[in-house]
């Protein structure tokens, strides 16, 4: 028996992947268009028009890229989980290829932040690596993305591949804490750092500005690229609905 | 404009490297997560629509037989 | 006369063509299965990760360990990548059929072995260099632990194998065969090793290299045979 909480109706209608497929086509356009202004003003502003740190001068600027990536790389392990939870309570299937397509992107935004982390770390501390804690354990995030996306490649049935990838990423929700706290810890205990790599220096007003736009239109960004990914997953699985047959003879 | 001239902004007082760098990876990424889907999607319309015509033609085929 | 490769008759396969054929089968195999090719070079990345946070990441300490751990990462990801080396021929039947096959049983497993040495020694191989910046290697040791590598890893491949040919088929094949091999890769990692400390400290590498190069050609020309040896008593059972 499954257990259902009384949810809204709209909840129970992205169960339906056509549904989903044209609700998330209608507002694909928005996301697209918040996502270009959003990154574009965000980064001529950022590169060009906000002031340098003090102390660390223009490579101030890879800000903008690493704090967005590293936050959405997060959220986005958050999503993966949620959707595979809801997957397998309420057996949806499009919440299950919402978890599939949330692997590789996050995957990719964990990369971007652990390289940016990495760049800014040469000019800043001199080494192009450091075992910080917040480093280490966006490496470790990385690992888990790694094992999701694994392990649903590996699994030929999908909706088997699908109950796995999120018992998987369930397991590592709750692991999350426990290994950022046990990095923490292992950190203080070899005093290897007495800096971080990533600590966010203090910021005017003309500094955080662009960074919050950025992140905004990371966010849009990763909402893009997740629809745009989803939907591919939908047409695929469903190719043998009448619905799909319909929208390609109308291509 | 925080920098004097372009040279400036290129060169980001010695930093150049690495916030190209920096930028230029995260172009990469953007790029192949926007594109991946997108082609992923043209592909599987363009194998359907082969298939549909392969369908077609089959029963085409039956049915001229069919007939005759 | 034209020949295509398609309209020549079986007998007139020379030894060249049938390694060619073997080999692009085996890389075309592997590419319809490309998501499982980052499997081994993620492993090496969390292998050679397990070590800073296992013991610690002073940058002191891990220049010292680097060339050791970074061999180790790339012996045990090899090891772990051999079991797939036969399996699926074995489950499909294929490697009866080339077991039964007119062609030396040894050039057939020296073309498989190159294509797993493709997929999974060279990209460990390449990276490799990123793993070195990770463990703080001094810049000295990189080339060298690129080339040790490069020379060490079909030795790997080769050794390797010959666990895999004693243990196809059978069911806790993996951990087995870290067992058969792991001593015979002793000597491999010792020498690479050897090679890139030598290196970071500036010490000229050439005996080394080429103790190295020796042992990669043993393996080369005998290992086959063992591996076909092997073959023949496992899939006979």
């Amino acid at each position: 028996m499954a257990k259902t909480w009384k949810m809204p109706t709209w909840f129970y209608r992205l169960g339906s992947p056509r549904w989903s497929f044209e609700i998330m086509g209608k507002l694909l356009p928005w996301f697209a268009a918040a996502t270009a202004l959003l990154m574009v003003t965000g980064v001529i502003w950022g590169l060009a028009f906000a002031p340098a740190d003090y102390q660390q001068g223009n490579s101030f600027r890879i800000i903008y890229i690493h704090v967005p990536s590293a936050l959405l790389a997060q959220s986005c392990y958050m999503l993966m989980a949620v959707a595979g939870a809801i997957s397998l309570i309420w057996k949806m299937k499009v919440a299950d290829m919402v978890a599939k397509s949330c692997a590789p992107i996050g995957a990719t935004l964990a990369l971007l932040a652990l390289a940016t982390g990495a760049i800014w770390g040469k000019p800043t501390w001199g080494t192009w690596w450091v075992w910080d804690a917040r480093l280490t354990a966006m490496l470790i995030l990385l690992f888990l993305y790694i094992g999701v996306y694994t392990l649903h490649s590996a699994i030929e049935d999908e909706v088997t591949a699908g109950k796995a990838g999120a018992v998987l990423s369930l397991v590592g929700i709750v692991n999350i804490p426990i290994i950022k706290y046990s990095v923490e810890w292992w950190n203080t205990l070899h005093q290897a750092s007495t800096f971080t790599v990533t600590e966010r220096p203090k910021m005017e007003p003309e500094m955080w500005m662009p960074l919050l736009v950025m992140v905004v239109g990371f966010y849009c960004f990763f909402t893009v690229v997740l629809i745009l990914r989803t939907r591919a997953e939908i047409l695929e699985r469903e190719k043998r609905a009448g619905w799909v047959k319909e929208l390609v003879e109308a291509r | 404009m925080y920098f004097d001239s372009f040279s400036d902004f290129i060169a980001m007082g010695g930093h150049g490297l690495y916030v190209w760098l920096a930028y230029g990876i995260a172009l990469a990424v953007v790029s192949f997560n926007l594109i991946s889907p997108i082609l992923r999607k043209k592909q599987f319309m363009a194998e359907y629509q082969r298939r549909l015509k392969r369908e077609r033609r089959l029963a085409e085929r039956k049915s001229g037989e069919a007939g005759k | 006369m034209v020949h295509s490769k398609q309209s020549q008759p079986a007998d007139d396969l020379s030894l060249t063509h049938v390694f060619w054929i073997t080999l692009r089968r085996d890389l075309m195999l592997a590419y319809r299965r490309r998501n499982d090719l980052i499997s081994p070079l993620m492993f090496f990345l969390m292998v050679a990760t397990l070590f800073p946070l296992g013991v610690s990441p002073d940058p002191q300490f891990l220049s010292e360990v680097a060339a050791g751990v970074v061999w180790v990462a790339a012996l045990l990801a090899t090891l772990l990548s051999m079991d797939s080396l036969f399996q699926s021929d074995y489950d499909d039947g294929s490697l009866e059929q080339m077991l039964l096959s007119p062609q030396p049983l040894a050039l057939l497993v020296f073309a498989k072995i190159c294509a797993h040495w493709m997929i999974s020694g060279l990209p460990l191989t390449l990276m490799a260099p990123l793993l070195g910046v990770m463990l703080f290697l001094p810049e000295q040791g990189m080339s060298a632990l690129v080339i040790s590598l490069l020379l060490g890893t079909p030795t790997l491949s080769l050794v390797g194998a010959i666990g895999a040919g004693l243990t196809v088929g059978l069911r806790k094949g993996g951990v087995l065969i870290s067992l058969l091999v792991l001593p015979l890769y002793i000597p491999v990692l010792i020498f690479g090793t050897g090679t890139v400390q030598a290196a970071s400290i500036g010490l000229p590498v050439g005996g080394y290299l080429a103790i190295m190069g020796a042992i990669l050609a043993l393996g080369v020309v005998l290992a086959p045979l063992a591996v076909a040896a092997g073959l023949r008593i496992s899939v006979s059972n």
